[in-house]
């Protein structure tokens, strides 16, 4: 009689857990590819950064972690939920944010959400990784 | 883009697909309440759009 097969929980070490969630934190969806939830992962990898990319084009603003002001280093924790698209859009000249742009609010709306649904993503990775769903 | 509509579809768009894709496991199941969530964030954002506009910012 063969063993039963190993289950993704079974296969996955805590060290590749840590290594899933960082990698799919900082590239959207990859987690979901590496598992081998490749619709899923490409929907992921090309709708958050591109939720993101509107949000710096409506001339919304990626916010530090400045402790001078309560909500913003809350903004700037959802919107480095993004991964590394948040380190890379400061060199290309985004996300300085214009305050008066009518799409202001609307492109910080986006970039928050973008980062809060990636999180979210991660988190369905880890599930996934550990055989719950 | 300018239209606050517009900008409102563009997002309620976004985050029903990412809420649907992660939520269901068949494509059916995912365009069925991806579909319901856009048109329930469309509705929603309508009506409380509506019942702000007696009361203006100045």
């Amino acid at each position: 009689m063969s063993p039963a097969p190993a289950t993704t929980a079974e296969k996955t070490q805590p060290g590749g857990l840590v290594l899933l969630c960082l990698a799919s934190w900082a590239i959207p969806g990859i987690g979901h590819i590496w598992l081998g939830r490749r619709a899923k992962g490409f929907v992921f990898l090309i709708a958050l950064p591109l939720m993101f990319a509107i949000g710096l084009a409506l001339h919304g603003r990626l916010f530090s972690f400045d402790t001078s002001d309560v909500l913003t280093p809350l903004e700037a924790g959802a919107q480095l939920g993004i991964g590394l698209t948040y380190f890379l859009a400061g060199p290309f000249g985004a996300g300085k944010g214009d305050v008066r742009a009518i799409t202001y609010e609307y492109g910080i709306s986006f970039l928050i959400v973008a980062g809060l649904l990636n999180l979210l993503v991660v988190i369905d990775a880890y599930d996934i990784a550990l055989g719950r769903k | 883009m300018h239209s606050h509509l517009l900008m409102m579809a563009v997002f309620a768009f976004f985050v029903s697909l990412v809420f649907a894709v992660l939520a269901k496991d068949t494509a059916r199941e995912q365009a069925r309440l991806g579909g319901v969530m856009f048109a329930g964030f469309m509705l929603v954002g309508l009506v409380v759009s509506w019942l702000m506009f007696p009361f203006p910012l100045r």
